[in-house]
């Protein structure tokens, strides 16, 4: 740069620069204004979301594909409280944010100026961490901080909340130093002394079950839980942020526990007599109620975040720690230990073939979810990066859909976001332009963003979308059917309105409707010829079809519901 | 329930006590007391915050996440000193006067104030101590009463 200062707006697009920032997601207005200014020079590429939890949710999907920061934009007051649920949703999956919010000059901040919110109070239960800059000379140190808090420890969002004012002083750009965060110290390595006790009890277990989640895939430690895992012959269960992390398909893969996992996964946790859990946080959607969960089980619980050891379940070993530390430990400390199990798979394994997960899909009948995407998957003959909405459709990728990589699943975990997967997709093909990106939709999800359609179009991200379009909120009508003597209030949606194919193509992308079974090879093939523009398959589901397993909120999960018949006797 | 003292080392930045309470009401814990100042050190401010919670392990370590918090030591009770202020202003008449001074002296209260049918007492004292000396002064009329935060350090580590 040639000029001695320059404007706190500069100072954010070169910071951003300086921390390797390749593309931002965002909206702009009054107070952010300055911003885009030197960011229209840039090389960061900017997508324009058509909504600012668009944006956030496309920041989201280029983090959980790719592990690392995925940076936000958003002016003040409105702009900043529409990203108050992705900063939440990422909160929750541990997803590493940055969001920076215009906000309205420092001298009328609390006189509810035009556009004013208190984004800083608003977002800090939402945030890991979040500051309000005061001076533009500290733009460029609080975007390295900012970045650092976000993609170390246990990640998640971090906001910066600037001024209109401060983006437009003078300051010299100084370039970052040293980091002074004396409460900011995560624990990376774990204590050896826990790992032997860890150790000592794995060499004592007859039917341990390794219990991993999201932690895995953040801390990229695959490749060293498949070592663990097969060198000990110790089964894995797979939880729904942890999904891809252990191969689906190899033997020791038992997949979702869970509400609605399948019934060996949950029920090798009720049998198991150690759970080695890392990187997980015992969700009450894997536990059921506590109580009952895993009642003969001594548990290892791992994890880089303390506060998630003990707050669910008490752990005979605590570990604080990174899971690839953890793991790698754990290898050391076994080293040659023979570990007797083959009981214990041969049990599971005879589970598995007595009570598979199951679905009929009649030649004639209604499409069956599950039914159409094993053919999807048969169909695409690459590793595809998979991204759900939240709900029945959600539930049944996670059991049918074969993930065998980490970071090829994503989904909104914890906070149950409708409306994650097409924003989700679009940051996530961003990231990776040469993949296949899809993202598998309810139409309820789809309804809540589907106007960033236009902004895959119009920025050329050609991902492409199935709306399972079963007219029905179907996850609420499941619940209603069940529990509420099958009442359907405001569940219902209509399948034919919107006009889904028509949607498609007014917002510029390529629309496709699949009906029936005869269909369904023939509408994918051609979706998946299609790679120069987004392109969306309506595909007209059964809306009385309901996931199975299930164990109903607070429930034990030695009581596992396996299909409609079993519902007569709840 | 017993109570538990947390002494909080945190960094006097903008926010910092919003963050601490935030984290504790959302995390659905009760507090007792919560008082917060400067330390010897520059840049750093203590909390004191007493709580009866059973989750007193699940408070320090929410409360450590947070970026701006240093270092949480719980207090022993049976090593630790502690002390709560409270300004209290009762009403006075010929007749009780004597009696609320004598009763206020007795008591190690100051009287910083007192006009023709009020006066103000100052009072620095364990939380009995204070409780105490609020119910002697009730049966004269409370005008109003205000008690600080309970701020404690351990005698010995």
């Amino acid at each position: 740069m040639t000029k001695d200062k320059l404007s706190g707006a500069e100072l954010v697009i070169r910071g951003l620069e300086h921390i390797n920032v390749s593309t931002v997601f965002g909206v702009p207005g009054g107070a952010i204004l300055p911003a885009y200014d030197p960011l229209y020079d840039s090389p960061i590429r900017h997508i324009l979301a058509r909504h600012e939890q668009g944006a956030g949710h496309m920041a989201e999907g280029y983090a959980q594909a790719t592990g690392e920061l995925g940076v936000v934009i958003a002016t003040s007051g409105p702009g900043a409280t529409n990203l108050i649920t992705p900063l939440a949703n990422a909160l929750m999956d541990s997803t590493p944010l940055l969001a920076i919010t215009g906000q309205v000059a420092s001298d009328a901040i609390g006189n509810d100026a035009f556009q004013e919110a208190y984004t800083v109070g608003l977002s800090m239960a939402a945030t890991k961490h979040n500051y309000l800059i005061t001076d533009a000379s500290e733009i460029p140190q609080i975007l390295k901080e900012a970045k650092y808090i976000a993609t170390t420890g246990r990640p998640g969002p971090v906001l910066i909340d600037i001024p209109k004012d401060i983006l437009n002083q003078q300051a010299s750009w100084v370039e970052p130093g040293a980091l002074d965060l004396p409460g900011y110290k995560p624990t990376l390595e774990p204590n050896p002394k826990m790992v032997q006790q860890a150790s000592n009890l794995i060499k004592k277990s007859k039917k341990p079950i390794l219990y991993v989640g999201g932690g895995i895939i953040h801390s990229k430690a695959n490749t060293e839980l498949f070592d663990l895992a097969t060198k000990f012959k110790i089964p894995v269960v797979t939880t729904l942020m942890g999904r891809g992390a252990f191969p689906d398909g190899h033997e020791l893969c038992l997949e979702m526990p869970g509400m609605h996992g399948n019934y060996t996964a949950t029920t090798s946790i009720q049998n198991a007599d150690l759970l080695i859990a890392i990187g997980v946080r015992f969700d009450d959607r894997v536990t059921a109620n506590p109580s009952f969960f895993a009642q003969n089980a001594k548990v290892i619980h791992a994890d880089i975040d303390p506060a998630e050891i003990g707050k669910v379940r008490d752990a005979e070993v605590p570990i604080v720690g990174d899971a690839k530390s953890v793991i790698k430990g754990l290898i050391e400390s076994l080293d040659d230990t023979n570990l007797d199990t083959e009981g214990w798979i041969s049990e599971l394994k005879d589970m598995k073939s007595k009570f598979p997960l199951s679905y009929k899909q009649e030649a004639k009948g209604p499409l069956k979810v599950p039914y159409v995407l094993e053919e999807l998957q048969k169909l695409t003959k690459e590793e595809a990066i998979v991204v759900s909405g939240v709900g029945q459709h959600q539930m049944w990728i996670s059991q049918h859909w074969n993930f065998t990589e980490p970071n090829t699943w994503l989904n909104s975990g914890g906070l149950g976001t409708m409306g994650y997967a097409l924003p989700g997709a679009i940051g996530a093909k961003t990231a990776y332009p040469n993949k296949l990106v899809l993202a598998l939709d309810g139409d309820g999800c789809f309804q809540m963003t589907c106007q960033e359609l236009i902004t895959a179009s119009t920025e050329n991200i050609p991902i492409k979308i199935v709306v399972f379009n079963n007219g029905n909120h179907g996850m609420v009508r499941q619940w209603q059917k069940i529990f509420y003597n099958s009442k359907f209030s405001a569940s219902e949606l209509t399948h034919d309105t919107p006009d889904y194919v028509k949607l498609a193509e007014s917002m510029g992308a390529i629309g496709m409707r699949m009906m029936e079974k005869s269909d369904v090879e023939k509408v994918f093939n051609k979706m998946l010829e299609i790679n120069d523009k987004p392109v969306l398959v309506d595909c007209v589901v059964d809306p009385d079809d309901m996931v199975f397993p299930m164990v109903p909120a607070g429930g034990s999960n030695d009581q596992i519901i396996m299909n409609k018949e079993d519902l007569k006797n709840l | 329930m017993s109570e538990r003292i947390l002494s909080v080392l945190v960094e006097d930045k903008p926010g910092v006590l919003a963050r601490v309470s935030s984290t504790i009401s959302r995390r659905g814990f009760n507090i007792n007391s919560l008082s917060v100042g400067p330390t010897n050190i520059e840049g750093r401010s203590k909390m004191t915050i007493v709580t009866e919670l059973d989750a007193v392990e699940q408070v320090k370590k929410q409360l450590n996440k947070l970026v701006n918090v240093i270092k949480i030591v719980e207090l022993d009770p049976s090593m630790t000193i502690e002390t709560e202020v409270l300004l209290l202003k009762v009403s006075i008449n010929k007749d009780s006067q004597t009696s609320v001074i004598e009763k206020a002296s007795l008591s190690n209260a100051t009287s910083v104030d007192v006009g023709q049918d009020f006066a103000i007492f100052e009072l620095t004292g364990s939380s009995k101590e204070l409780d105490k000396f609020e119910s002697l002064m009730k049966p004269f009329g409370i005008i109003e009463m205000v008690r600080g935060g309970r701020i404690a350090l351990q005698s010995n580590l």
